[in-house]
């Protein structure tokens, strides 16, 4: 019955017509930047920012979330019409989908994908509701030394997720963490890595960062090599998928929805991940594996499902643990702290209105989406024709305007440009920057962590394995590094990605 | 010796962990590390910035084998002018405000595209100058001058 008082709270805070408002905007935006190639949710999301420090904390978490799930909505469009997925959660809905589009089967295809959505999203959206609330009591009972240990699985498994070399990805948690380090020290107002320079004191920003490595760079590097955009069909008809259809995508979608919830819910993982692991996962158990690569509706279904199951479950660490699984909750946790709210465990009894209304939220958005990407699909589908050429400029300037006006000070946009090589080089280099974002968030809690940790217990390093919780997640980050590291282990993995 | 680096990724993000470790391992030599007692402020920095510049190495070391990996080509013209563009960009807001620094971050950055055509760029930066003084200016109230004190208004 208590589920019942908050669900009641969460759709009465959902329902106020601010929320609804900006939960619109929010699965708006995110479907324009899904179908927008080039321009993702971490760069909308760090775009936006500034402009919801005036806005409520439900309303502006409501908004910055709706632009995240909305996104996977969106980015599956592209993929289907044009063989371009708008987000690399898409990726794999291309191989199947483009193909239906070909033959004509488009109008399935997007339903496929918008329906899988919707059925994903609101499980996970249950799941949520369900299982953050004692999730978040157990984490009040966590000491530093298992906040400490935490934070190591959490970083631990982020590598452990990275595409490519783990040794780069180790390199990257390292360097996020140093660069944590910068500004002064709380305990003993030592100022580190400051150079003296007033505006590093407070330490670095890290939507600055963000928007460097992932917005700026990104733009160097789409100005190399641009696809071309072709529309597939302009005509897009038979939405409704035939009873036949619906049977045939009843268990891959089932398989997605799991999928994608657990793996949205580790650190590294989100949505990305899940649709990559359920499409491969769908080829190998569907019984019309053959028609793979050559418009399989389940290889639509699955991934789609999965993908947005990811997004939603993803908040679960971040909203119970204040913990970011991905460089998108990453931003929210900062979103969070910008207005004034401290991210943690207690987050939930604290801001029963926040938790709740957010929840409540995500199931309106979803069903905002539905009928967004359905009836709407056309509107979408020629926002692809949008050029580059002349959307980058805009990115940029709106880019630029934002972070200028988190603090009104031009070093942020000299920092932003910084970073912006660093990012470029990084992409070069094939060093993935989302490890270090979460490094960079989690660096200045794991010292203070250590630091208290070891304090209360006399300064003996022991007490983080002899706590029962604290041992068993070390155990658990070292039995992951462990079996990443081995060879053999090794290759296998690198094939799963390679699927 | 160039000829024996195989892996050249490995290589490069190898030096550039090392160089980063080593220089903030010395930038933090001043900071105290603690004592018996308690952990000082610098023990933590020291402690990660060993950390790297050992992934470095080992990073290095693996890129003398396994399969050849080549670094491709850099983008060096597009990227000065797209980082060029949002530096000239901060420089010219307080000064001369924000209608000009739009007008030149569009122009710069767009001149890195292949299909820049001066007439068409300079209409779309009129136009996002038009709504950006619209939205953040007047609309959100953003504490920047459409035209800045430069220009002798």
């Amino acid at each position: 019955m208590e589920l019942l008082a908050h669900l009641s709270l969460g759709f009465a805070t959902a329902f106020s017509l601010d929320n609804l408002l900006y939960c619109f905007v929010g699965v708006f935006l995110g479907t324009a930047i899904g179908v927008l190639p080039g321009l993702g949710p971490i760069t909308t999301i760090a775009m936006l920012l500034p402009a919801t420090f005036t806005l409520p904390p439900v309303t502006a978490m409501i908004m910055l979330s709706g632009i995240y799930y909305g996104a996977q909505y969106g980015g599956s469009t592209t993929a289907i019409l044009i063989n371009l997925p708008g987000e690399a959660s898409s990726l794999v809905t291309a191989i199947d989908g483009h193909e239906m589009a070909r033959r004509g089967q488009a109008g399935k295809a997007l339903a496929v994908a918008a329906l899988g959505s919707f059925f994903a999203g609101s499980v996970a959206t249950v799941l949520l509701a369900a299982f953050a609330p004692p999730l978040s009591e157990l984490a009040l009972t966590f000491g530093s030394a298992e906040y400490f240990s935490l934070m190591v699985l959490g970083l631990v498994a982020s590598v452990v997720m990275a595409r490519g070399s783990l040794l780069r990805a180790l390199g990257m948690i390292a360097l996020g963490l140093l660069l944590g380090m910068v500004g002064i020290d709380v305990n003993s107002g030592t100022q580190r890595f400051t150079f003296d320079v007033p505006a590093l004191t407070d330490g670095l920003n890290f939507v600055v960062i963000a928007m460097g490595l992932f917005g700026l760079a990104e733009i160097i590097r789409n100005l190399e090599h641009e696809g071309s955009r072709m529309l597939v069909t302009t005509r897009i008809d038979g939405l409704l998928p035939k009873r036949e259809d619906v049977r045939r995508i009843v268990a891959p979608v089932l398989r997605g929805t799991v999928l994608g919830s657990v793996l949205g819910v580790l650190p590294g993982g989100g949505a990305a991940l899940a649709s990559f692991v359920a499409y491969s996962i769908e080829k190998k158990v569907s019984p019309h594996a053959a028609q793979f690569g050559h418009g399989a509706i389940e290889g639509v279904a699955a991934p789609e499902s999965a993908n947005n199951a990811g997004a939603q479950t993803s908040f679960i660490p971040m909203l119970t643990l204040g913990i970011p699984s991905n460089s998108v909750m990453a931003l929210m946790i900062g979103a969070m702290i910008v207005q004034g709210i401290q991210p943690g465990p207690g987050v939930i009894s604290e801001q029963p209105e926040l938790f709740w209304g957010l929840v409540a939220s995500m199931w309106i958005g979803n069903l905002f989406l539905v009928v967004l990407n359905l009836p709407l699909v056309g509107m979408w589908a020629r926002l692809v024709s949008v050029p580059y050429h002349l959307l980058y400029p805009a990115i940029l300037m709106f880019s630029a305007i934002g972070v200028f006006s988190l603090g009104n000070s031009e070093f942020a946009l000299f920092m932003m440009a910084g970073f912006g090589l660093v990012g470029y080089v990084f992409l070069k280099l094939d060093m993935e920057p989302a490890p270090l974002l979460l490094a960079l968030i989690l660096g200045p809690m794991m010292e203070e962590h250590l630091r208290r940790a070891l304090l209360l217990s006399d300064n003996d390093p022991m007490v983080f394995v002899q706590r029962p919780i604290s041992g068993a997640m070390l155990a658990l980050a070292l039995v992951a590094l462990v079996v990443v590291l081995v060879p053999a282990l090794q290759k296998k993995r690198d094939e799963a990605f390679a699927e | 010796m160039p000829t024996r680096i195989r892996n050249h990724k490995d290589f490069w993000a190898g030096l550039i962990f090392l160089a980063v470790g080593l220089l903030a391992f010395g930038l933090g030599a001043d900071y105290d590390r603690g004592s018996d007692g308690s952990m000082g402020p610098g023990y933590f920095p020291a402690a990660l910035s060993v950390l790297l510049a050992l992934i470095g190495v080992a990073s290095m070391l693996r890129s003398l084998a396994g399969p050849p990996v080549r670094v491709d080509g850099w983008a060096l013209r597009n990227g000065c002018l797209v980082l060029a563009s949002v530096v000239l960009f901060a420089a010219l807001l307080r000064g001369a405000g924000l209608i000009v620094a739009v007008l030149v971050l569009t122009l710069v950055s767009g001149s890195a595209h292949r299909r820049f055509h001066a007439g068409r760029y300079l209409l779309l930066a009129l136009v996002m100058a038009g709504f950006s003084v619209l939205v953040f200016v007047k609309g959100l109230g953003l504490p920047i001058p459409a035209i800045g004190p430069w220009l002798g208004f």
